[in-house]
């Protein structure tokens, strides 16, 4: 069942006053679909126009142009409809009251979105569990950390049981135990309700983590929709094997990698994203005396940036 | 059609209690300050009153009215704003809720956005204001040669007062969704108007009370239906029957407000993040 249809949408900003004014396209012309069920990854760089269409997928922001259907609704024009169906959190604000407990801002949401009180109950005592926000509904939120909000913030968004639920920057600020922990609720809660994900992030290990497909928007434009592990092949994204050998040598030379650099003692070898580092690290520890490796994931710009340039 | 309508209303009606509710329980946490902040208000708005009576010392009419007329035309204009206020006063914030982004949460959530944003830190005190205007007007009203039809109009009167201040503090409201930093667009407006209504209108010229009639409506505040309450005739010589179109102006100026307000929403761009 499709969930989210856009065809060819668009939005534009009117920059500037008076004779200065001009006409910015955020979004321009982008198409896709998707399914109830899925966890999709919406990336790119700032400013590439992703959270413009997050915020007319939920209705906040009138679309300039295109065609636009959320759980089969209008989201500008049924907004109030769309609201009950949908989930949605803002990695950099919250939703919730800056006064009241968090537990006062549940309260008033079971009234506001009219979920049966048995129902919340239910919802709140799991959610409560899983983010492990039990000794925390009793504190305003301006008191909470930013992960404990923003965990706040997610049993918000879907004590009322949405179909989908939205994330923009859902991990940004986060320390690393906290994005685990963020993800792994995620995927609990798309395996155990189905419930339809889409995630704006800056983070590749967010969409590792998370998602089945990836959309990628650069200025405005759909770059990319398909597997991640596609846009390593297509991105040509490598793997960085950062090797400090014990002396200087000359570049190492092992079979499925390519050295790139040198400085002194350190070399730094080049790998395709979805081949395993293992038998490359084997291969140099047994020709070379290391004294330590480490290895870089390929970053998303980078990634996007390669696509982009071809 | 009709029925679209009341569950719209209702639902508003509903989605506003709740959230005024939470902010009252809020407020009430911390029920000194509360007491002390509504009495302040009370006294605060009584102040313009007490002017206009230090007035009366050294005069005996003001714009051919005496002191009980003009405690009467004070006590309805001050109850429509006061009214307005408690139920729409934030309204004038919405610049602000834009910027910090407020507003974006408010359009995800299913309840009419105005009602939200009315709604949003609801404070209680503000009650203070209206009681004020109720005690001047039952002060006023001792000298008042009441009539089952002047009751009826004065009820008439207050009703369609708030409903115009509001639609007022809305409609200039609006303007933030085009100018972010407009909120005092909308005080002149309000305020300004409730302190010009606190006086009888023969003090302006007559153009201003053009205005006031067919611009900002604002004489049917208290002005018109007054005049009738207060059997005073027009000294402006404006039709009679503006006495009685209270309701009408109200309304008027609600379809006005209905319209400038969608456009305002339709418009709104948020902010980046």
């Amino acid at each position: 069942m499709r969930l989210i249809e856009v065809q060819e949408l668009r939005r534009t900003f009117t920059v500037g006053r008076f004779r200065a004014k001009r006409e910015v396209v955020a979004v321009r012309d982008v198409s896709f679909a998707i399914e109830a069920g899925e966890m999709v990854g919406y990336i790119g760089p700032n400013g590439a126009g992703k959270s413009t269409t997050i915020k007319m997928l939920t209705g906040i922001l009138v679309p300039s142009g295109g065609r636009l259907e959320v759980a089969g609704l209008d989201p500008s024009r049924q907004r109030t409809d769309l609201a009950r169906r949908i989930g949605v959190v803002f990695g950099q604000r919250t939703t919730l009251w800056w006064d009241l407990p968090l537990r006062d801002s549940f309260a008033v949401l079971q009234r506001i979105y009219r979920t049966s009180p048995r129902r919340h109950e239910q919802n709140l005592a799991e959610y409560v569990e899983l983010l492990d926000l039990g000794d925390l509904l009793d504190t305003p939120v301006r008191q909470l950390s930013l992960g404990q909000r923003m965990r706040g913030d997610i049993v918000a968004a879907l004590l009322h049981d949405p179909e989908i639920l939205f994330l923009d920057e859902p991990t940004i600020g986060l320390d690393v135990i906290s994005k685990g922990r963020l993800r792994e609720f995620l995927r609990t809660l798309n395996a155990t309700r189905g419930t339809t994900l889409m995630l704006t992030t800056h983070d590749l290990q967010d969409i590792e983590a998370l998602c089945d497909r990836v959309i990628v928007i650069d200025h405005g434009t759909a770059v990319f929709d398909g597997a991640l592990a596609d846009l390593h092949r297509e991105g040509g994204s490598t793997r960085t094997l950062v090797v400090d050998l014990v002396d200087e040598a000359p570049p190492i030379s092992v079979p499925g990698a390519t050295t790139r650099k040198v400085d002194g003692p350190r070399q730094w070898l080049s790998f395709p994203t979805d081949a395993s580092a293992a038998p490359i690290v084997a291969a140099v520890a047994a020709a070379y005396d290391v004294a330590d490796l480490s290895i870089q994931e390929p970053d998303i710009e980078d990634v996007i940036r390669e696509l982009y340039s071809r | 059609m009709a029925d679209q309508a009341t569950g719209v209303i209702g639902v508003s009606a509903r989605g506003y209690r709740d959230i005024a509710r939470m902010w009252v329980k809020a407020a009430l946490a911390y029920p000194a300050s509360f007491w002390m902040m509504a009495a302040s208000q009370f006294f605060l708005t009584l102040l313009d009153f007490v002017g206009i009576w230090i007035m009366f010392h050294t005069i005996d009419s003001l714009g051919g009215f005496d002191l009980t007329e003009i405690a009467f035309l004070y006590g309805a204009t001050a109850f429509g704003i006061g009214v307005a206020d408690l139920l729409g006063g934030q309204v004038e914030r919405l610049g602000e809720l834009i910027r910090m982004g407020r507003l974006d949460g408010m359009l995800l959530k299913p309840l009419p956005l105005l009602v939200q944003v009315c709604a949003d830190q609801f404070a209680l005190r503000r009650v203070a204001r209206i009681t004020q205007a109720l005690v001047m007007l039952g002060v006023a009203s001792y000298w008042v040669d009441w009539t089952p039809a002047k009751v009826g109009l004065t009820l008439v009167m207050l009703v369609s007062g708030s409903v115009i201040f509001l639609s007022i503090f809305v409609v200039f409201g609006c303007v933030q969704f085009w100018t972010v930093d407009a909120s005092e667009v909308a005080n002149a407006f309000t305020y300004g108007g409730n302190t010009m209504t606190q006086y009888p209108l023969t003090v302006f010229p007559k153009q201003v009370v053009t205005a006031l009639t067919y611009l900002v409506p604002l004489a049917f505040v208290n002005w018109y239906p007054s005049l009738y309450i207060l059997d005073r005739a027009d000294p402006y010589g404006f039709p009679e029957w503006l006495r009685y179109a209270s309701p009408i102006a109200a309304v008027a100026l609600v379809a006005v407000t209905a319209v400038v307000w969608r456009a305002g929403v339709r418009h709104y761009e948020s902010t980046g993040s």
